[in-house]
């Protein structure tokens, strides 16, 4: 046989061929591939609610889709987005596949229950698409009561059962990430010789942990409600409406930054690579990954400032937000510190990254301008918040997801992506990221209300820009699919560290072996350490490159 | 593989003496008139004290602070974050409950 | 005597102590997230107990104190007896290990046992919500939200107890064929901090459920 083939045979994925090989896998890398193609499904899924919405809005009469139908929609395009895309991107895809590579393990702690969280997640999967199909939920992802459990239409129910088993998923592959970065280290990898992928994705996992249980209790009082009636949210039966928003929202705001931080961590190590540069402020870095996963947890309430609750508590929880924000700020300082008077090399994964810090500040931002209760009142519950989120969301989080994509295909399929469509791609998409959000902020501003099917005519022109955006950012979206497609058939071989980075998963091979590495590594390195000069760098197991 | 040298049960014996105890000291308490404030105090700090000593004893959370002990911890101190943030609304909010 | 298999640890592990070590850490790490589903729970029902003081104190005096207290008095036991089979298997002591291990699972069964009466009085007395239940002089709503959070608690409660009498029993039969010894009873551990803490669990319900309207001003 041809020598590449020969070459696939001694790989993760040339090892074994038969169906049974794939789905019954222990391998890290095997199951961080399945979970990409689950995960991809969920996006375009979510992803043609979205289309469905934004043609709808270009009438401002509404007259694409019944009103019914749009709630389901945008009810759709939440659930399916957050915890069917949003939630498992980096972490089960990238963190699957890198985190025992970058510490320099053969596996994680527990290769079985990895598989498992699979199956859970494409189980729940299961059923959020039969409720989908069978006609969906008009709540909006946040579920709030008294609407879903007493008055809504839809399958609330059903739904609960789907976020519910979801969330056993996550569970089950934060606790693997957690342990195996506890206990399977390779020797000489400290805490703080880890690459911030593994302190991103680790912090992301205590996020995980303590904070899904606490919504799996909330959807299943809901559930309970809903089946029973019984009053636990039900104003006329002496329930709160407003304990069900505290219980979800605990869960709900940290669930933000799960989404976020594991983008944070793919951009740390792309800017340091492709600026050839140690990140500024390593430590601070690492400093501002915890604050931002532990006072995340006290900040609950700024989802609520208009609901009802008491203005001393509103005032408590506007002051914790502007604190969270510190460190965030941090982050985004030590990557332009970075960045400032280096020889930058802008290919796909940096324009990406590049793109991430850029929306994500915007983002950031007009967090506290919605953090502020004075505003707040006005932009509640308007195209403000809409934008607000999906700058972080997408603007932030997709770009890192498909700056990670890029930056480590080489290493997970062997092959090479054209460079010149990544570019393409990754500057179309943040084009029309723009026009489809930015004008949403003066949407918000101007006072159109989130989740309505209609809007005052004098508004349509805002609209209809973002829609027109959207058909951009669609392309965006669409062009990666292909030639990352194409490039697994035709793309050129890569070698192991095409991109002459640092890290563990760096020196070895593209694609590795089923045990990752020949022997176990020995690291003498922290990580990053390029030569900014003449972009030599030196490798975590201490070997120097020129 | 030869067999390590053989612990001593007394203390689990103790301990599970003491946990029947506490149990007992939790039912009386419920028929004690000591004020609706004092009742949930003494029941939930019988049940913590119980919990201590199943996490210590039984659990064998014991010796140096270790790893084990962050996780253990790790849940009861975020419920508190739960409960006093939680009650920063309820005690200061007048719509609820609508007698 | 201890059996005489040799297990090698997962290729990510040097030894078996390290896999046994790490696999109680991930038992630690999935008792937070149980410490958090139940304790929102109980966030909730503090929540309506603080707002409905009388309501809970009038529907928890109809709960059998005396059931509640010889169940948490069997758990108990089966916590003393878990982890004493626990200590045996560290011994090497085969037979020890196997007989604790199966009066675990039976003081469990017996939990559930007394539990299921506990419920068939509760339904007699007409205290299950929006399947069958009366409102006693002095109930109002939030009385039945009492009783919701009742069943919610110790039905979860015991749902989480039936999956470790199963996990015992399972493990039971491993040990009778010789599958621990004081070198590998990682798994043993790692049930004993599961069960242990189901029992724990168990404290805190009873302090919601039980104590309530004994004293009645």
């Amino acid at each position: 046989m041809s020598t590449a083939a020969a070459d696939l045979l001694q790989t993760y994925l040339g090892e074994e061929h038969t169906i049974s090989s794939w789905l019954l896998t222990h391998d890290h890398k095997r199951i961080a591939l399945m979970f990409f193609g689950s995960v991809t499904l969920f996006f375009f899924v979510g992803g043609s609610a979205a289309t469905l919405i934004r043609l709808h809005l270009v009438n401002p009469a509404g007259t694409l889709l019944q009103p019914e139908m749009y709630n389901r929609l945008f009810t759709m395009h939440g659930i399916v987005m957050v915890w069917f895309f949003l939630i498992p991107s980096i972490p089960a895809t990238l963190g699957n596949f890198l985190i025992p590579m970058m510490i320099g393990a053969r596996d994680l702690a527990f290769p079985r229950l990895n598989l498992f969280s699979w199956y859970l997640f494409n189980v729940s999967g299961l059923v959020a698409l039969y409720f989908l199909f069978v006609g969906g939920v008009d709540t909006g992802w946040t579920f709030y009561t008294p609407y879903s459990t007493l008055f809504a239409n839809g399958h609330v129910i059903a739904a609960a059962v789907a976020v519910f088993i979801n969330g056993f998923s996550t569970i089950a592959t934060a606790l693997n990430f957690v342990v195996t970065t506890h206990k399977l280290r390779a020797p000489g990898m400290t805490w703080f010789r880890l690459p911030l992928f593994v302190w991103a994705i680790y912090v992301t996992s205590i996020i995980m942990l303590l904070a899904t249980p606490v919504l799996a209790m909330t959807l299943a009082l809901v559930a309970i409600e809903r089946l029973m009636g019984i009053g636990i949210f039900d104003p006329s039966l002496g329930g709160d409406p407003l304990l069900f928003q505290h219980m979800f929202w605990f869960y709900s705001h940290p669930a933000v930054y799960i989404m976020v931080l594991p983008a944070m961590g793919v951009v740390s190590e792309v800017i340091t690579c492709f600026a050839r540069r140690p990140v500024f402020g390593y430590k601070g870095m690492c400093f501002a990954l915890v604050s931002i996963a532990v006072i995340g947890f006290f900040v609950w309430g700024h989802h609520m400032f208009t609901a009802g609750i008491s203005l001393l508590s509103a005032v408590v929880f506007s002051m914790l937000t502007f604190i969270v924000a510190v460190p965030s700020a941090i982050k985004v300082f030590n990557w332009t510190v970075t960045l400032h008077n280096a020889r930058i090399h802008f290919d796909a994964p940096m324009l990406y990254a590049l793109g991430f810090v850029g929306l994500f500040t915007i983002g950031g931002l007009t967090g506290l301008v919605l953090g502020t209760l004075a505003s707040d009142i006005h932009l509640q519950d308007t195209y403000f918040v809409v934008a607000h989120f999906h700058f972080i969301m997408v603007g932030g989080t997709v770009s890192a997801y498909f700056a990670g994509l890029h930056y480590w295909w080489s290493k997970i399929t062997g092959k090479h992506y054209p460079e010149t469509w990544g570019r393409f791609a990754a500057i179309l998409m943040f084009v029309g990221f723009i026009v489809t959000f930015a004008p949403q902020f003066i949407l918000g501003y101007l006072g159109m209300p989130r989740r309505y099917y209609t809007y005052p005519a004098d508004l349509q022109t805002w609209n209809v820009l973002s829609s027109a955006g959207a058909s951009i950012l669609a392309v965006g979206y669409l062009l990666p699919l292909c030639y990352l497609g194409w490039s697994l058939f035709y793309g050129r071989k890569a070698g192991p560290n095409p991109w002459r980075a640092t890290g563990l998963e760096w020196q070895t091979s593209s694609p590795p072996i089923g045990h990752n590495f020949l022997r176990t590594p020995q690291v003498t390195e922290p990580p990053y350490q390029y030569d900014p000069r003449d972009g030599s760098y030196i490798s975590q197991d201490g070997i120097r490159h020129a | 593989m030869s067999a390590r040298p053989r612990e001593p049960v007394a203390p689990y014996f103790i301990g599970w003496a003491v946990l029947l105890l506490l149990l007992g000291l939790s039912v009386l308490s419920a028929y004690e008139p000591i004020g609706p404030y004092l009742h949930p105090i003494a029941n939930f700090g019988i049940a913590l004290t119980q919990a201590a000593i199943m996490y210590i004893l039984f659990m064998r959370l014991r010796g140096r602070p270790t790893l084990k002990w962050i996780f253990a911890g790790a849940g009861f101190l975020w419920l508190i974050f739960l409960f006093g943030l939680g009650a920063v609304d309820y005690l200061t909010r007048k719509g609820f409950p609508l007698r | 005597m201890p059996s005489a298999r040799t297990l090698r640890p997962g290729m990510q592990y040097a030894d078996l102590e390290q896999q046994s070590e790490t696999a109680q850490l991930g038992m630690w790490l999935f008792l937070a997230t149980e410490v958090l589903f139940f304790g929102s729970l109980i966030f909730a029902y503090t929540v309506y107990r603080s707002a409905y003081g009388h309501q809970f104190q009038l529907a928890g005096h109809d709960s059998f104190i005396l059931l509640g207290s010889v169940n948490q008095a069997i758990l108990v036991t089966s916590s003393l007896t878990m982890v004493l089979a626990l200590r045996a298997a560290r011994a090497g002591e085969q037979r020890a290990l196997v007989w604790l291990l199966c009066a675990t699972a039976a003081l469990g069964l017996a939990f559930l046992g007394v539990k299921g009466y506990e419920y068939a009085r509760d339904a007699a007395s007409h205290a299950l919500p929006a399947i069958d239940f009366v409102f006693k002089p002095g109930y109002r709503a939030p009385a039945e939200m009492f009783w919701t959070f009742y069943l919610i608690s110790t039905g979860l409660h015991a749902l989480h107890l039936s999956i470790g009498i199963v996990l015992v029993l399972i493990f039971a039969v491993r040990a009778a064929r010789g599958a621990f010894s004081p070198a590998y009873d990682g798994p043993l551990e790692v049930v004993g901090l599961y069960w242990s803490f189901v029992d724990t669990v168990w404290f805190f319900l009873f302090a919601c459920i039980y104590p309530l309207g004994r004293v009645m001003t």
